[in-house]
């Protein structure tokens, strides 16, 4: 909890986070024009994690902070930014906790060796149990 | 007065599980010697005595929720006098201690009945069933009464109480935990039985049949529990999404992945007599996920690893019996699966040969959950904080599901033991034709993810697969459990299409509105009429009043009327959104009321979700399936008992007649 605790303080002084009595920024409840970069953003948007919630992505959640995210993934995905640059911009400030969609690292290698792991082990099991029950009708 | 009483029957519940255990020790061990142990004659009337006591127990916790009494602890920190009598009650179940003891209660209460009913086993068997049952509830009592005590007095009395989180004050939460509750708990009985059967060496059809309905009761409470809780996720929290892969979400999902398996293995091993160690592996594997979910749920660990290592009595107390539990049941299985024969044998292609391929699919869907869902934690203890969601487990655990969902289409078809895939060319043909066509059509009209495009051709491939099993057959002859399955898998397809489409085809308007103004939303025009200040009995809101019309339809036609809240709860001080759902068959609206913008406009947010709905219909009918199962199978045992007990019956009359004569 203190760890959490400390991340919070300092993601509370971050300069670009409004506080809670400023108006939500102009992009956290609107819209963009272009359908297809809003679908963009909505994406994006869907697989970041609102920090100040529990189990919440910025796409939804009332939290000051997930709205001023929203508003900086709209504008900058509507100055013709991408969406995947954006979340690496995200992940280098508030670390790889910020992203839904884990990358292959020195931490996370696991969550993509053990689902390979599982597809042999399946395949082995199956392949064994049902060969086997050919081999030896009664 | 009450709360002592509660407290003292906990006492005596507990103690009647150690006498429950202590017989069936007793009674197994003296066994082989010839002369039966006369505590064995305790066990039953134990099991149902303990039930007994722990409703005692149960009702003095409702008790002192209802009366609101603020000497107790539990009730001083989690309800308000002012609370609708409804909250007060399923406030009883929405904390820790109280859901424990709900637990416990469920858990002696079916406890009781297989000790008042079932008489089909070995009564070697069923000691050990109920001596296992015993030994798991003792541990949740000792949970209970040492870390956990419900009926805690306070010094001084609270002047007033805390309060339900508003969240939670919903009827939806009177309902969803109460519900997953019993599906965990029959899942723990299904795991007395397979420790029983284990015990004693007797992995037999009999075991099958008299612990299935167990497995198919505890997997339709899941079935339902997890529908439920998905709905009021969805409507709830206000921002329309159904499922997020929350690791709370994947504590019900991993039992009931792992039931589903159960369930269907179970119904080998009693129709067939084979997949013996594996459906043991199974029970024991159900209920180690249904522990290991309310560990996740009720030990902190999630809201912060390192809340949990400041504070961790309770997380580690369930730890433990956690480690006993499935430790022990993993050992013993590892100590007697060499003596269990592995039955039966069977062709690949064959009805037992799909079940199987279905299996171990779905144990490696719940590999992945796993692993997502505990992944996170592991490295949280290590400082290392990654966040596993939809993004990670939508593909990776498409990778198991979606051949599972092909498989599914054909087993059905098959014959037992063995069979050709030549003979069933002809549905094969069929239902490829009508998955290509989707796909196509699909593909061909709407610009959408694979996912979703692949998730609705399976859905209409299984729609039409789930009904085949009935051709050529006289339909009022089949058997309910045929039925069910038939309605089960029915509902897989409906909730596979509700969700497909519903990621493909959503769309969403976030407006800022004057009184007057409209918006569009999907195929719906929705106009602002006003916003009204109102009072509930612990709540104000503002409620906005929607005009709902299609966009083709006139200005002047009957519109459809939504009155979506944004309340302000006062005990505790919490705001929350209320949404409000404007239902057609072919989807939801879903408006959502949110603040006042300094020119005075207000904020909507709309989304226009078609078929949505389908997911939970189809979560309803999945659970309808099962019970209809339930009843065919139950129904059919009750006559095959009653012809036995005739035959038996006339048999002795022959006698009799015979040694008259």
């Amino acid at each position: 909890m203190k760890g959490f605790a400390i991340l919070l303080a300092l993601l509370a002084a971050t300069p670009s986070l409004a506080q809670d009595s400023m108006p939500p920024a102009p992009y956290a409840y609107n819209q963009l024009d272009d359908p297809a970069q809003e679908a963009e953003a909505r994406e994006l948007m869907e697989s970041l994690r609102c920090l100040t919630c529990q189990s919440q992505s910025i796409a939804d959640s009332d939290a000051p902070m997930a709205g001023d995210m929203r508003h900086q993934v709209r504008s900058r995905i509507a100055s013709g930014e991408h969406p995947e640059h954006i979340r690496g911009w995200m992940m280098e400030r508030y670390g790889d906790y910020i992203s839904y969609e884990p990358r292959m690292s020195r931490t996370t290698w696991p969550l993509f060796a053990v689902p390979l792991l599982l597809i042999l082990v399946a395949g082995i099991a199956l392949s064994r149990r049902l060969r086997r029950s050919k081999a030896e009708p009664s | 007065m009450i709360a002592e009483i509660g407290l003292a029957s906990l006492w005596l519940a507990a103690v009647l599980a150690l006498l429950q255990l202590a017989g069936g020790v007793l009674a197994f061990r003296t066994d082989g010697t010839g002369g039966e142990n006369p505590m064995g004659m305790f066990i039953r009337p134990a099991a149902i005595v303990q039930a007994f006591f722990a409703a005692c127990s149960f009702v003095a916790l409702l008790y002192v929720f209802a009366v609101t009494d603020l000497s107790v602890k539990l009730v001083a920190a989690n309800s308000h006098s002012a609370k609708p009598m409804i909250f007060k009650l399923a406030g009883s179940w929405g904390n820790h201690e109280g859901s424990m003891l709900l637990w416990v209660t469920v858990m002696a209460f079916s406890g009781a009945l297989i000790a008042a009913l079932e008489r089909r086993l070995p009564e070697r068997m069923m000691q050990a069933t109920l001596a296992a049952q015993g030994f798991v509830a003792l541990g949740f009592y000792a949970f209970l009464l040492f870390s956990s005590n419900p009926f805690e007095r306070l010094e001084v009395p609270a002047p007033e109480g805390m309060g339900l989180n508003p969240l939670l004050q919903d009827i939806g939460l009177a309902l969803h935990p109460p519900v997953l509750y019993f599906g965990y708990v029959g899942l723990s009985v299904a795991f007395s039985f397979a420790v029983g059967a284990l015990l004693t060496r007797q992995v037999t059809p009999e075991f099958a049949r008299v612990s299935r309905p167990w497995v198919l009761a505890a997997w339709v409470c899941l079935t339902m529990g997890i529908t439920a809780g998905s709905y009021w996720a969805y409507y709830e929290l206000g921002w329309g999404g159904w499922w997020f892969w929350d690791p709370v979400e994947n504590a019900s999902l991993m039992p009931w992945l792992a039931a589903t398996a159960l369930l269907h293995s179970i119904s080998v091993l009693a129709a067939r007599d084979a997949l013996r160690a594996w459906t043991i592996l199974l029970g024991v594997i159900a209920f180690s996920m249904s522990m290991l979910g309310t560990f996740l749920v009720r030990s902190g660990i999630l809201t912060s690893v390192h809340a949990f290592a400041v504070d961790p009595e309770r997380g580690m107390f369930i730890l433990v019996l956690l480690g006993i539990y499935i430790g022990g049941a993993l050992l013993l299985f590892g100590l007697r699966a060499g003596a269990v024969a592995e039955g039966e044998r069977f062709a690949a292609t064959s009805r037992e040969g799909a079940l199987v391929v279905n299996n171990v699919l779905l144990s490696a869907t719940l590999g992945i959950v796993l692993l997502g869902t505990l992944y996170p934690l592991l490295t949280e203890a290590f400082d290392v904080r990654v966040s596993v969601g939809p993004n990670y487990f939508n593909p990776v655990s498409a990778i198991f599901v979606l051949p599972m969902l092909v498989v599914m289409a054909i087993g059905p078809l098959l014959r037992w033991r063995r069979d050709r895939l030549e003979r069933v060319m002809k549905p094969l043909a069929l239902l490829t034709v009508i998955g290509a066509v989707v796909l196509a059509i699909v593909a061909l009209v709407a610009d959408i993810a694979f996912l979703p495009l692949v998730g609705l051709a399976l859905a209409a491939i299984l729609a039409v697969a789930s009904f085949i099993p009935l051709r050529r057959r006289k339909l009022t002859r089949v058997p309910l459990a045929t039925w069910g399955m038939v309605v089960a898998h029915f509902g897989i397809a409906v909730a596979l299409f509700g969700m497909a489409s519903e990621s493909a085809f959503s769309s969403e308007r976030l407006a800022a509105l004057e009184v007057g103004e409209t918006a569009q939303a999907g195929p719906w025009r929705v106009t602002l009429n006003g916003v009204d200040p109102v009072a509930g009995p612990n709540w104000t809101a503002l409620e906005g009043r929607l005009a709902v019309r299609a966009e083709d339809a006139s200005r002047t036609s009957e519109p459809i009327m939504m009155a979506p809240q944004s309340r302000t709860f006062w005990a505790p001080v919490q705001q929350t959104t209320e949404s409000a759902l404007a239902t057609r068959w072919n989807g939801q609206l879903y408006a959502v009321l949110g603040n006042q913008l300094d020119d005075g406009r207000w904020q909507l947010r709309l989304w226009w979700k078609p078929f949505v709905t389908f997911i939970w219909y189809g979560g309803l009918l999945i659970a309808f399936g099962g019970v209809l199962s339930i009843i065919g199978r139950v129904r059919k045992d009750l006559t095959r008992r009653s012809v036995r007990s005739r035959l038996a019956s006339r048999r002795a009359d022959e006698r009799a007649l015979e040694a008259a004569a």
